[in-house]
């Protein structure tokens, strides 16, 4: 009976958690940020894509992909829930009604040919009812044509290096900022300097590589995220859905500082992302070659700070 | 099934002189009994288990706040005998490493398949040993040395790279250390041991059944080492072909995985996972026999749908070797590619689903007693669905897009392997401890154990699923403050498992202080495998004359 008290409440638990799970990701309203990039200023925005305290579900999204993605996780999140709801229950229900005391006779049923074929067919159909949102979210995410915009991404031990094909000499690299340096409203550990500046609205094409070991271009608000290799180079899309900042980490094992490379992304209108390339194309061909970060990134993070 | 044995009668006149056990170097350092190196094997995946345990308490006090400091300059000076400052990252990769590894190689697979399957393959099948005892021997003896060579790989600090091994990080360039050849020779040795002993168990469960036992008469923990044997088989030599090629990328100057030389960083990762999927199922077939066999006994009835839990077993492993790149939904292989890996790991929801209801359907109509090992099969059932019904989230490329490598997966995956696996670990040891032993555990304490595993272990992987979903990764020291919340929770939970594990010594001393005899059949007359015809323990040897099976 012990057995069967814990799991229903381990259940009960579940569902409750997964039912508040919009309310409790809505969090409180966005800290608004003035960054800059490559020396020049950008308009203030809000932070929109970033973890909160005692979040359980995806972050929100914004982009048509992530959106696909909570819609389709939301109903696979519905299924597995029922699924793991009805296999508890059943083993409570055995353990209650079947237990030695209640039921002191054992049946010698061994087989039963309908049962078998309903508990392999029936689950062929749910994985069906899946596989056919799932199919059309893999192709939408592969969906790179026409892009408005190219980037391309290159991984380093341990910052980030962005460029854009279409603005000759503007390829910046952008390095976690230490605790120590952070401004009100900053998060540690998700705010780099020289953050990637992207339009909103427009589909934008990320060309991910390497310099040295493989790291991981993850954003989890806007759904994207691609490895980045040596030696190759790999695509991936994002359309913005509005202004705001987006921060991301790495996330594929990379050496002693992994945690110290995050992706930080500011998004403004098309008409404030041309003038900032501009300004940022005239400010790098006066500029000298920036200092990479330091090697231990771990040291220079001692302090703690807001969020 | 119903036995007929001749060792019933007249058993100590006939076999006492066959019964003297040799001295105590010559049967423990040279064994080539099944029964001993099976003991050998339970207590080295005691001692793996162990110091991976510790190095996951390790883990979890660092990530009990944001900005852990147990990892620290003193703390990494002290275990490296050295002066120079330590890298608090390459520290915490190289606990990573090695607490995966020795989890896999070194605590989960020789406990179920050396251990229990050296121990009850030969007993289920009514052999008097393995087919081939000397090569049994060599199993096992190699596996002390790759625990040593890998946790001179932890000690050194040089292997931080994930259990994943990817490189370049793992080339000669990013670890530079001797530590990271320790480890990847250790995975050698473990492969070898791992191959051989699948070599064994193949050929002893296909010649060595007792007169009677077809294979469809053959008990469920069986068909499970076979189906696992099998996949050793075929895994093993992949990944043995993968870490040569990156032991001669770091040491002899190829480019195999070395994209300036035209090798390819992703080749890597196909060879590893297509190694590295089916051991997953490697690590879990054997739970699943044990588990069949202990919810049948205690629901006192024959296990339901025989043949296709037989035949689901099979199947998991088939379709375990056409899915190892759902590993790799981000390395950017083809749309096409990611839509067939997402569709052919789906399916094997299926062959799980079947299990998973088969053994409630053998509880159904069952008379069910709570014993520890009953409880911990229930608890088996339960966690592994949760495991299972996450890997549907996982499967699906598009989800996996946000999710992949973070504590989802993380969570995904210790309830499959560190609560599935280990559960079955712990329901064959209640299970068979008065078989082996000749002793038995105390109940009370067995439950207690039960009870703060199942609390302390859901309350540590439990909320990993939300850090994940909300984007933490995994293989950070230190994480936005944001996440602090459920990292405490999951803690807690550590710890609490941790204390768990403290009890289990406890259980371990009281069993073997235990004076109570114990009956050959303890579990009744519902235990009907071969085993139970026997003594608790067992004579030296076993089954000389083979028993018949109707």
């Amino acid at each position: 009976m012990r057995v069967a008290g814990r799991l229903g409440a381990g259940l009960t638990l579940l569902a409750n958690l997964a039912l508040a799970a919009p309310a409790l990701a809505a969090g409180p309203a966005p800290v608004i940020l003035t960054r800059s990039s490559e020396g020049v200023k950008l308009p203030p925005e809000p932070v929109l894509g970033h973890p909160v305290p005692w979040e359980i579900g995806l972050q929100p999204g914004y982009s048509p992909v992530k959106h696909d993605m909570i819609a389709l996780n939301n109903m696979v999140l519905g299924i597995i829930i029922f699924i793991t709801i009805f296999v508890g229950a059943l083993l409570v229900w055995v353990m209650w009604r079947y237990n030695a005391k209640r039921n002191p006779h054992p049946t010698l049923t061994a087989h039963n040919t309908f049962l078998e074929i309903a508990w392999t067919l029936i689950p062929i159909l749910i994985l069906v009812v899946i596989a056919i949102p799932s199919f059309r979210l893999v192709f939408y995410e592969n969906n790179t044509a026409h892009p408005k915009l190219i980037v391309n991404v290159t991984g380093h031990q341990w910052y980030w290096e962005y460029s854009y094909p279409n603005a000759k000499g503007l390829d910046y690299i952008s390095a976690i900022v230490p605790g120590d340096k952070l401004k009100a409203g900053e998060a540690r550990l998700l705010t780099a300097s020289n953050p990637l500046v992207l339009p909103v609205g427009e589909n934008v094409r990320f060309l991910i590589t390497s310099a040295d070991v493989i790291h991981s271009f993850f954003i989890p608000s806007l759904g994207v995220q691609r490895y980045a290799i040596p030696g190759r180079t790999i695509q991936t899309w994002v359309r913005i859905d509005k202004p705001g900042i987006y921060e991301g980490e790495c996330n594929q094992i990379c050496g002693t500082n992994h945690s110290r490379m995050p992706i930080d992304i500011v998004a403004v209108t098309p008409a404030q992302f041309k003038a900032w390339q501009a300004a940022a194309v005239k400010q790098a061909s006066a500029m000298v070659v920036p200092a990479r970060p330091p090697r231990d990134l771990y040291a220079a993070n001692t302090t703690t700070t807001q969020r | 099934m119903s036995v007929t044995t001749h060792d019933d009668h007249g058993h100590h006149d006939v076999h006492a002189h066959h019964d003297h056990k040799p001295g105590f170097v010559r049967r423990w350092f040279f064994s080539t009994n099944h029964k001993d190196i099976g003991t050998l094997y339970l207590i080295f995946a005691l001692v793996g288990g162990t110091i991976g345990a510790a190095l996951s308490e390790i883990m979890r006090a660092q990530l009990l706040h944001p900005h852990g400091v147990v990892i620290n300059d003193v703390a990494c000076r002290m275990m490296h005998f050295n002066t120079t400052p330590c890298q608090v990252g390459q520290e915490w990769n190289t606990i990573v490493t090695t607490h995966g590894l020795l989890m896999i190689f070194f605590s989960v697979m020789p406990a179920l398949i050396g251990g229990f399957g050296n121990w009850f393959i030969p007993l289920m099948i009514g052999a008097p040993d393995m087919a081939f005892p000397r090569l049994n021997n060599i199993s096992f003896w190699l596996l002390p040395p790759a625990l040593a060579l890998i946790v001179t790989g932890l000690l050194l600090g040089d292997s931080g790279t994930g259990w994943t091994l990817y490189p370049p990080l793992s080339n000669s360039v990013y670890q530079p250390g001797i530590g990271m050849d320790c480890t990847l020779f250790a995975l050698h040795l473990a492969g070898i041991s791992s191959l051989l002993g699948a070599l064994n168990f193949i050929t002893t469960i296909f010649n060595m059944r007792a007169p009677g036992m077809t294979l469809h008469k053959m008990p469920l923990f069986i068909w499970a080492m076979l189906v696992t044997a099998f996949l050793l088989l075929l895994s093993i030599p992949v990944l043995a072909g993968a870490i040569t090629m990156l032991i001669c990328d770091r040491n002899f100057g190829t480019s195999f995985f070395e994209p300036a030389g035209g090798g390819d960083p992703v080749l890597f990762q196909h060879l590893f996972w297509f190694f590295g999927h089916p051991e997953v199922y490697i690590m879990i077939l054997p739970a699943f026999g044990i588990i069949s066999h202990v919810v049948s006994t205690f629901s006192k009835k024959p296990v339901f749908g025989y043949l296709g839990m037989a035949y689901a077993m099979v199947a998991i492993g088939v379709i375990g070797f056409v899915v190892w790149a759902h590993h790799m939904f981000v390395s950017g292989i083809s749309v096409d590619t990611r839509a067939y890996f997402m569709a052919a790991t789906l399916v094997i929801a299926v062959p799980t689903g079947i299990k998973i209801f088969s053994w409630i359907a053998t509880m159904w109509g069952g008379s069910i007693e709570f014993t520890v090992p009953m409880l911990w099969a229930i608890g088996f059932i339960f966690v592994f669905t949760v495991g299972g019904v996450t890997g549907i989230v996982l499967a699906n490329a598009g989800l996996d897009q946000v999710l992949h490598n973070t504590y989802f997966v993380i969570a995904h995956f210790h309830y499959v392997l560190s609560l599935g696996a280990v559960f079955g670990i712990f329901c064959g040891f209640y299970f068979w401890i008065g078989k082996m032993s000749g002793h038995q555990y105390p109940e009370f304490w067995g439950k207690v154990h039960f009870w703060l595993t199942f609390i302390g272990v859901n309350l540590t992987f439990f909320p990993q699923h939300f850090l994940g979903a909300a984007g933490m990764p995994r293989r950070y020291p230190d994480y936005p403050t944001a996440f602090a919340g459920w990292n405490y929770v999951s803690s807690m939970g550590a710890f609490l498992s941790g204390f768990a594990f403290l009890v289990f010594f406890y259980v371990l001393y009281r069993t073997f202080t235990s004076k109570e005899p114990v009956a050959a059949n303890y579990w009744g007359d519902s235990a009907t495998t071969l085993e139970w015809t026997v003594s608790s323990p067992p004579p030296f040897h076993t089954f000389e004359e083979l028993p018949l099976i109707d």
